[in-house]
């Protein structure tokens, strides 16, 4: 009974052949999946080492796509991400040479390091899906989807989001350490840079994932869904226990990804689960403690949060 | 289940709501019962505080049945009121022990609200109000805690807020319109005032100076035209019979007072609302002229209740401040002669060398002995012996209004002239915020009464020969430089004073709107509204409609909001029920799939079948599946068995 979805994107191969490079992270990289069908940015917080470029490579050479990656440091400027237009004097003419954007999956490294001009460049541009430079808008390929990396520890010299940009990214997750038996597998098992060159791509084609993402969109939500969204959504907003509640935004978002969560599982209707397990993404960097001392991680904020509405 | 499991905070406040509506109980009740109640408490605070873990059910059952059995060896009956109390003081601490789930708190809540509501058998000033009321905002919001743990302090006040206010106006209409059956609900236990200072039936030298310490109010005056302070003598208990060393009341002579007729127009109309006492006298004004319908006065002039007053009393007096003339019979004149032989010998001799003067020259002649034998007033009297009158008068010389009066009545009994003690209240403290006179046990007074023939009985009081400051002003004053004093009545404590007016302002008006609101005052405001035949039947149907009225509205507009259950819905609950018979619930946020999967942990031979019937109703209620598939849950529900 569950309506197979339409799309020739094998998804359960897909997640088995990323697990055997990003070993012992099956959800996170779920998630991840979930928001490049949702046509969303996904932002990882954790320390170095944990694999987060290893996952955004997986991710773009599964289904073929270019890949750049972009290390955020204090003095780069926004032309360094976006390109800049040189004279070309055989031409007469200004030529614009694209920056590391223009691709379809870019891992930008340690994003609060760069200055706030910069990162906003960059957002910017994640928004609109283009870059105008010296008066000329250039779209940026299609699907394009941004992996942004922070590091949680050091704060010295970095400029961190503030939360109107947290809000451009779709997902916000954490990888963590893996467990024994997985890190036992990496540490017996060869280079993951050779075997991610070694990976074939299991769904080439920009037009298939197009097509996913189209098909993810056009989930059924029933209204008993809207209505515990918005139940959700009221439940911050009034409790008094963040900052602020959750914008109009964040719910769409919820929306969003709990459809490709859906379209994941291989079914054509969302269900009050299928929230509930991207909550923890999709709201941990949304809501602030009203006590700025706690600390809780994404999964206690979105455990109360579930906890207190009930489903339909 | 963790879904049920009480926060830290939860069980926080549930101790906060035990300890507050246990400790004005628990004080009331034996020592050892309070004693455990706390011991109890304050081991479960000291759990708490440090996270140490909970002792064993059975060793808190094992606590609770020894506990029972003590309490039934103390009452000998484990049922009643006193015996009912002292076990409930004992359960609602036990009962935080065994605390770990909702269902658990929500007993603790429950029992602290019947602990608040049965102080008030006991106890009802505005202050036991006051505590009642705050315990009942503690328990509310400790309840709010329990039930919807994830909400804010903030969102916990709104809701307390709301709930008071949406409360506030049936509380209202229950007090306004609540048949008040005259007379107490249900009978009031023999010892439920028990330890009331106040007068006795007897009085020997000291007791009344025990009284003078006490703060406790003894009873309120509203006057129509107040009379002067030194005219205040309020008549208690008249006493006739001397054995040496106390004095009794006589018996009750089958002939009642003449009915007294004012000789002058000087009439006093005022009203007294008496603390209860235990006992039947009323305190009215020397000499009551009218008194209320169900007392009568004694052949003495004291007025008696037909019954103990054993809660807050109100009457309508009047008196006439100038003695009536009554005739006395001849067995009562006799009586008031009568001394015990050969006790206070020399008293005796003294006044039998007066008996050659006329009647009223011998009371000036006892009085004289007063002025003149250099008395002191002072509640710390030297212990006296024997013969208590002869040491007071020759040797000691210091006593308090009760050796005065006493003494008195000895030398005028010695020289033939009858007389008797008479106890009461003298004076009282006008209250000038609500314009009411307070009197306190402090103002506890004797004084003697005279027989001088043609004239009728006459009120001699010797203590203000020796300190008349006593009538004019209070008893510090009269009270000799360096006697203790109590602490309100110090110099310098004026603020003090003044809080205390006011104080006792509030606590009129408790004890007159609210404690006074009976039956005849709500038959009052009944007839304001045009009910005039509203007695309390009347107002059971008019009560019973109204309550069935708003009953049967909520009930409407709740079935009306309540959304109908979709065919899936109700198939999915039905599977629900067989699961919780089995002990498996899901919570309320527990979506169908994620509950599927937790039963099938359970019944890992039925994981299939459990997964499909919520697969089934979840792409029934959330995605768009049809008649079949509506079937087939109904076929896989109906031959589902746990």
């Amino acid at each position: 009974m569950t309506a197979a979805s339409s799309s020739t994107i094998p998804f359960a191969e897909v997640l088995a052949a990323a697990e055997s490079i990003v070993l012992g992270k099956a959800k996170p990289l779920r998630l991840a999946l979930a928001c490049l069908i949702a046509r969303g940015h996904l932002l990882i917080e954790d320390l170095p080492g944990m694999g987060k470029t290893t996952l955004a490579h997986t991710l773009a050479k599964l289904f073929g796509l270019g890949f750049a990656r972009v290390q955020f440091t204090s003095d780069l400027l926004p032309a360094d991400i976006l390109g800049v237009s040189v004279f070309d004097r055989a031409q007469s003419a200004f030529v614009f040479h694209p920056g590391p954007i223009f691709t379809e999956v870019l891992l930008a490294d340690e994003i609060n390091r760069a200055t706030p001009k910069t990162q906003s460049a960059l957002l910017e541009a994640m928004e609109e899906r283009q870059v105008s430079i010296e008066g000329v808008t250039r779209p940026l390929p299609d699907p394009f989807f941004v992996i942004a990396t922070q590091n949680p520890i050091t704060h010295l010299g970095t400029f961190p989001l503030p939360e109107s940009q947290l809000d451009r990214f779709l997902m916000k997750i954490e990888l963590g350490y893996p467990d024994r038996a997985a890190e036992r597998r990496l540490l017996a098992g060869g280079d993951s840079r050779q075997k991610l060159a070694l990976l074939a791509p299991l769904a080439e084609g920009k037009e298939r994932l197009q097509r996913a993402q189209r098909e993810a969109a056009a989930i059924h939500v029933g209204a008993l869904l809207l209505d515990y969204i918005q139940a959700l959504l009221d439940f911050t907003r009034q409790s008094g226990a963040w900052q602020t509640g959750l914008s109009p935004r964040a719910g769409l978002s919820l929306l969003a990804a709990a459809r490709a969560w859906a379209y994941l599982d291989g079914r054509d209707f969302v269900m009050p689960e299928d929230i509930q397990v991207v909550l923890p993404a999709v709201t941990g960097h949304r809501l602030l403690p009203a006590n700025p001392l706690e600390r809780t991680s994404s999964e206690e904020t979105a455990r109360r949060l579930i906890e207190a509405v009930p489903v339909p | 289940m963790t879904e049920t499991a009480l926060s830290r905070t939860s069980l926080g406040g549930l101790w906060v709501t035990a300890a507050l509506s246990l400790a004005p109980l628990a004080l009331a009740q034996p020592r050892w019962i309070a004693f455990l109640s706390a011991t109890l408490l304050a081991l479960y605070a000291l759990l708490w505080l440090y996270r140490l873990p909970l002792p064993s059910r059975r060793l808190v059952n094992a606590l609770a049945l020894a506990g029972s059995l003590a309490i039934f060896f103390e009452y000998r009956t484990l049922f009643g009121l006193r015996a009912g109390l002292a076990l409930l003081c004992l359960f609602l601490p036990a009962q935080l022990f065994v605390t770990r789930r909702r269902r658990e708190g929500l007993t603790v809540i429950l029992l602290s609200w019947f602990l608040i509501l049965a102080r008030f058998i006991d106890d009802q000033t505005p202050t036991a109000a006051a505590l009642a009321f705050f315990a009942a905002l503690v328990s509310l919001a400790t309840l709010s805690r329990c039930l919807a743990p994830a909400l804010e302090l903030r969102a916990h006040a709104r809701a307390l807020a709301l709930l008071c206010a949406q409360s506030a106006p049936l509380f209202l209409v229950l007090f306004l319109f609540m048949p008040r059956v005259p007379g107490p609900l249900w009978g009031l236990p023999q010892d439920a005032r028990k330890g009331v200072s106040g007068l006795a039936e007897e009085m020997t030298p000291g007791s009344l100076a025990e009284l003078a310490l006490s703060e406790a109010v003894a009873f309120r005056v509203r006057f129509a035209q107040t009379p002067p302070r030194h005219a205040l003598y309020f008549r208690g208990p008249v006493l006739e019979r001397f054995d040496g060393r106390t004095w009794r009341m006589a018996p009750a002579r089958e002939r009642p007072a003449p009915p007294l007729i004012a000789s002058s127009p000087d009439l006093i109309d005022y009203e007294i609302t008496l603390e209860p006492h235990r006992q039947r006298w009323l305190l009215p004004l020397d000499w009551p002229l009218e008194i209320p319908p169900d007392a009568h006065m004694r052949h003495d002039f004291h007025v008696e209740a037909k019954q103990a007053v054993l809660a807050l009393r109100r009457d309508r007096f009047r008196s006439a401040s100038t003695p009536p003339f009554v005739e006395e019979a001849t067995e009562v004149l006799q009586e008031n002669l009568r001394l015990p032989l050969g006790s206070n010998p020399r008293t005796q001799a003294l006044a039998a060398s007066w008996r050659p003067l006329p009647p009223a020259q011998r009371v000036e002649a006892a009085l004289d002995h007063f002025r003149r034998g250099g008395f002191v007033y002072t509640l710390r009297p030297p212990p006296l012996g024997e013969h208590s009158v002869d040491e007071f008068l020759f040797e000691t010389r210091r006593g308090f209004c009760e050796h005065f009066a006493a003494a008195f009545v000895v030398l005028m009994r010695a020289a033939d002239v009858p007389a008797r003690v008479v106890t009461g209240y003298q004076g009282g403290s006008h209250n000038p915020i609500d314009d009411t006179w307070v009197v306190r046990q402090a103002d506890a007074h004797a004084w003697a009464e005279v027989w001088i023939a043609g004239a009728g009985w006459r009120r001699v009081d010797p203590t203000a020969l020796a300190a008349p400051q006593r009538l004019e002003a209070d008893l510090v004053a009269a009270l000799p430089v360096g006697d203790p004093v109590p602490l309100f009545a110090r110099a310098g404590f004026d603020w003090l004073r003044t809080l205390r007016f006011h104080w006792w302002a509030l606590q009129n008006g408790w004890n007159q709107w609210v404690l006074g609101y009976t039956a005849d005052r709500q038959r009052q405001m009944l007839a304001r509204f045009g009910l005039q035949e509203g007695d309390w039947r009347h107002l059971v149907w008019f009560l019973g409609i109204g309550a069935a009225l708003a009953l049967s509205l909520l009930a409407w507009t709740a079935s009306s909001r309540k959304p109908r259950l979709d065919p899936a819905q109700r198939l999915w609950r039905a599977f629900l029920r067989r699961l919780a018979r089995k002990g498996e619930a899901p919570a309320p946020w527990e979506g169908p799939l994620a509950f599927a999967k937790r039963a099938a942990l359970r019944w890992p031979e039925k994981a299939a079948e459990i997964e499909r019937i919520a697969r089934l109703y979840a792409g029934l209620r959330y995605g768009k599946l049809g008649e079949e598939a509506l079937e087939a849950l109904r076929r896989a529900v109906l031959g589902f068995h746990p």
